[in-house]
């Protein structure tokens, strides 16, 4: 019994053949399945392992290297702070007790209604023009303030529960938000 | 003023990202020159001539680089390292986000060069919008006919592959890049061999930055011995400085190289906020040994920098004020490297995490003065012990630190909290 959608499956099959050896689609096939999923189960990478022709141990040792796979459900929208030496130096921390407080769980927790899990790394994401900085679904939030935190969750959490990730709810959001940074 | 604008001249353009628009700034032109009047071989002696350094942190000559590509080995590949993750750097977004035809025309220049019949941009997996953004721009310029088969009429057929990490400092290192491509594992490989001989799937392969890479359309386009003119004798072209920090006006500036550090700050990014004072900055990024004020009438000249005890590195500026805990800094960067240790040598997996442990408890103020004094001993036995630079440069910025402001390191034993914050709390209540 597959877990992947048919879809899911053409996808991986579409990122295998544009690489020489297959293999090389091991990172794309499961962003693919995280993506229908939410986060790598051990089907979805058994799966992964049978359409490139490894075995499954192969595609977990992979999976457990890289810090954006999710080993477990989350929320419906992941938010990931930055609290490295930029961010820090810019008021990183305040952000972080913010959202501690507005969401109601520490570091690594998702929200009880389950639309956010947000988590504080040290990983640099690539924003300190924009200090302090997040990134909500994988897009930029960037010169964060308290305020601007609460109306980006408001907005997300406004937007219905269907469309969680990718790229037709940003472009809704950011329209009405105003693209922060450069 | 000494911003000087080749990368970023078209910057800000509406529509840049499309090709329409990127062709009527010019754009294209210089792959046309390549493949209509140079051979593979002339292009790499422009670029030879241009004396162009890698823009991704160790400043090796880029024709350099090409040239120990064995003779008659093939495929070759090329690799684009995309996977911008020094923390305060983010220059490779920006040049994706506003120019990504740029890159593209670049890539296939290098391609031409090494004969690669595929190139892979590696992009970091939180560059997520910049990812599709590129493949939208590959898709764009394939129906144009710059990607494929017999490119622009010529017998150069190349095809261009965008990657996504998942999130991994190290596989900015090239040899892990590699393995990351190859679906492994993002971690290094012994060398030698090195990619140019022993590279993807074992064929030779050369890895490129995006800084490099964008600047060849004006190398190929305005020739190797102008590009020469600009900068310095040893620090050719302009380079992307990435400030951040304690300054007015955070961003992405191209300079000259050669331009004091000062300009930059005062300048570009108009001083330090606040009105308050600078107390010490990072020239190249966290990797980078910390330098002080006195430091600031240095030019953003590779070698000079590197004789004052640190490095230009990614072009990453990290200014602090006077109210910076440089234990706090120190503590931050620290952690960042235990976090990305790939734990394949001992040195840098056992080292980082016994110099996170100690920076933790020195920051809290708990820390005695003897086990202060075993930081350098920790240190010592990883810097030149690693497996890869990154457990090499775990240590400079601390090691630099300690050194620097080692009264402020001390004065943290046993005080119970963090007094530079707490000096700092009373500044503010005053």
């Amino acid at each position: 019994m597959n877990v992947l959608t048919p879809k899911t499956r053409a996808e991986i099959e579409r990122q295998r053949d544009r690489y020489p050896q297959a293999r090389s689609a091991v990172l794309p096939s499961l962003w693919a399945v995280q993506h229908q999923l939410g986060y790598l189960s051990p089907e979805g990478m058994t799966e992964v392992a049978e359409l490139l022709r490894l075995t499954p141990s192969e595609v977990e040792a992979v999976a457990s290297f890289y810090s954006m796979y999710f080993d477990r459900p989350g929320g419906r929208h992941h938010v990931l702070v930055c609290i490295n030496v930029s961010c820090a130096l810019r008021g990183a921390e305040e952000i972080v007790s913010h959202l501690e407080n507005r969401l109601g769980c520490p570091s690594g927790g998702t929200t009880e209604d389950g639309a956010f899990t947000w988590e504080q790394t040290v990983e640099c994401l690539g924003a300190c023009g924009g200090a302090p900085a997040m990134q909500v679904d994988h897009h930029f939030q960037e010169n964060l303030t308290p305020e601007r935190v609460d109306a980006i969750l408001d907005e997300v959490r406004a937007a219905s529960a269907s469309e969680t990730h990718g790229p037709s709810l940003w472009h809704r959001l950011a329209a009405r938000l105003g693209k922060a940074g450069r | 003023m000494a911003e000087h604008r080749l990368l970023t001249k078209d910057f800000g353009t509406d529509g840049l990202q499309t090709l329409d628009v990127y062709e009527r700034c010019g754009g294209y032109e210089g792959l046309r020159k390549a493949l209509r009047t140079l051979t593979p071989d002339e292009v790499v002696s422009e670029v030879k001539t241009s004396g162009i350094r890698g823009r991704g942190g160790a400043g090796f000559p880029t024709g350099m680089k090409w040239s120990f590509l064995p003779k008659d080995v093939h495929p070759r590949y090329l690799c684009v390292n995309a996977d911008e993750s020094e923390p305060g750097c983010f220059k490779d977004r920006a040049l994706i986000d506003e120019n990504p035809h740029q890159l593209i025309e670049g890539t296939l220049i290098a391609a031409y060069a090494i004969h690669a019949p595929i190139a892979f941009i590696y992009i970091r997996g939180e560059y997520h919008d910049q990812r599709l953004l590129l493949e939208r721009c590959v898709e764009e310029a394939r129906a144009a006919g710059y990607i494929g088969r017999g490119i622009l009429g010529s017998d150069f057929s190349c095809d261009i592959i965008v990657h996504g990490g998942a999130g991994a400092y190290i596989c900015g290192e090239e040899t892990a890049l590699i393995d990351s491509l190859e679906g492994l594992r993002g971690q290094p490989r012994l060398k030698p061999p090195f990619p140019a001989v022993k590279g993807l799937y074992g064929q030779p392969t050369v890895v490129n930055n995006v800084e490099t890479l964008s600047n060849l359309p004006h190398i190929v386009l305005r020739g190797g011995a102008w590009f020469a003119s600009v900068g310095t004798e040893k620090s050719t072209g302009t380079r992307l400085f990435c400030c951040s920090g304690h300054i007015n006006r955070p961003g992405t500036y191209e300079m000259a190289l050669g331009t004091p550090i000062r300009e930059l700050l005062e300048e570009e990014c108009r001083g330090v906020w606040r009105g308050r004072s600078l107390k010490a900055f990072q020239p190249g990024g966290g990797s980078m040994q910390v330098l002080l004020p006195e430091h600031l009438d240095l030019p953003l000249d590779m070698d000079v920098v590197a004789k004052a005890g640190s490095a230009l590195g990614a072009g990453a500026m990290v200014f602090m004020d006077e109210t910076t805990c440089m234990v706090d800094v120190s503590m931050r960067l620290v952690d960042f490297y235990q976090h990305e240790s790939c734990g394949k040598c001992a040195p840098c997996r056992e080292g980082t995490y016994f110099e996170s442990d100690l920076m933790h408890r020195l920051e809290a103020g708990v820390l005695t003065p003897a086990e202060l004094s075993t930081l350098t001993d920790i240190c010592d036995n990883m810097n030149g012990k690693c497996f890869c630079p990154l457990g090499d440069t775990a240590t400079w910025f601390v090691m630099s630190a300690y050194q620097a402001f080692r009264g402020e390191f001390e004065e943290h034993c046993g005080a119970g909290g963090c007094p530079v914050k707490q000096r700092n709390a009373e500044l503010v209540t005053a």
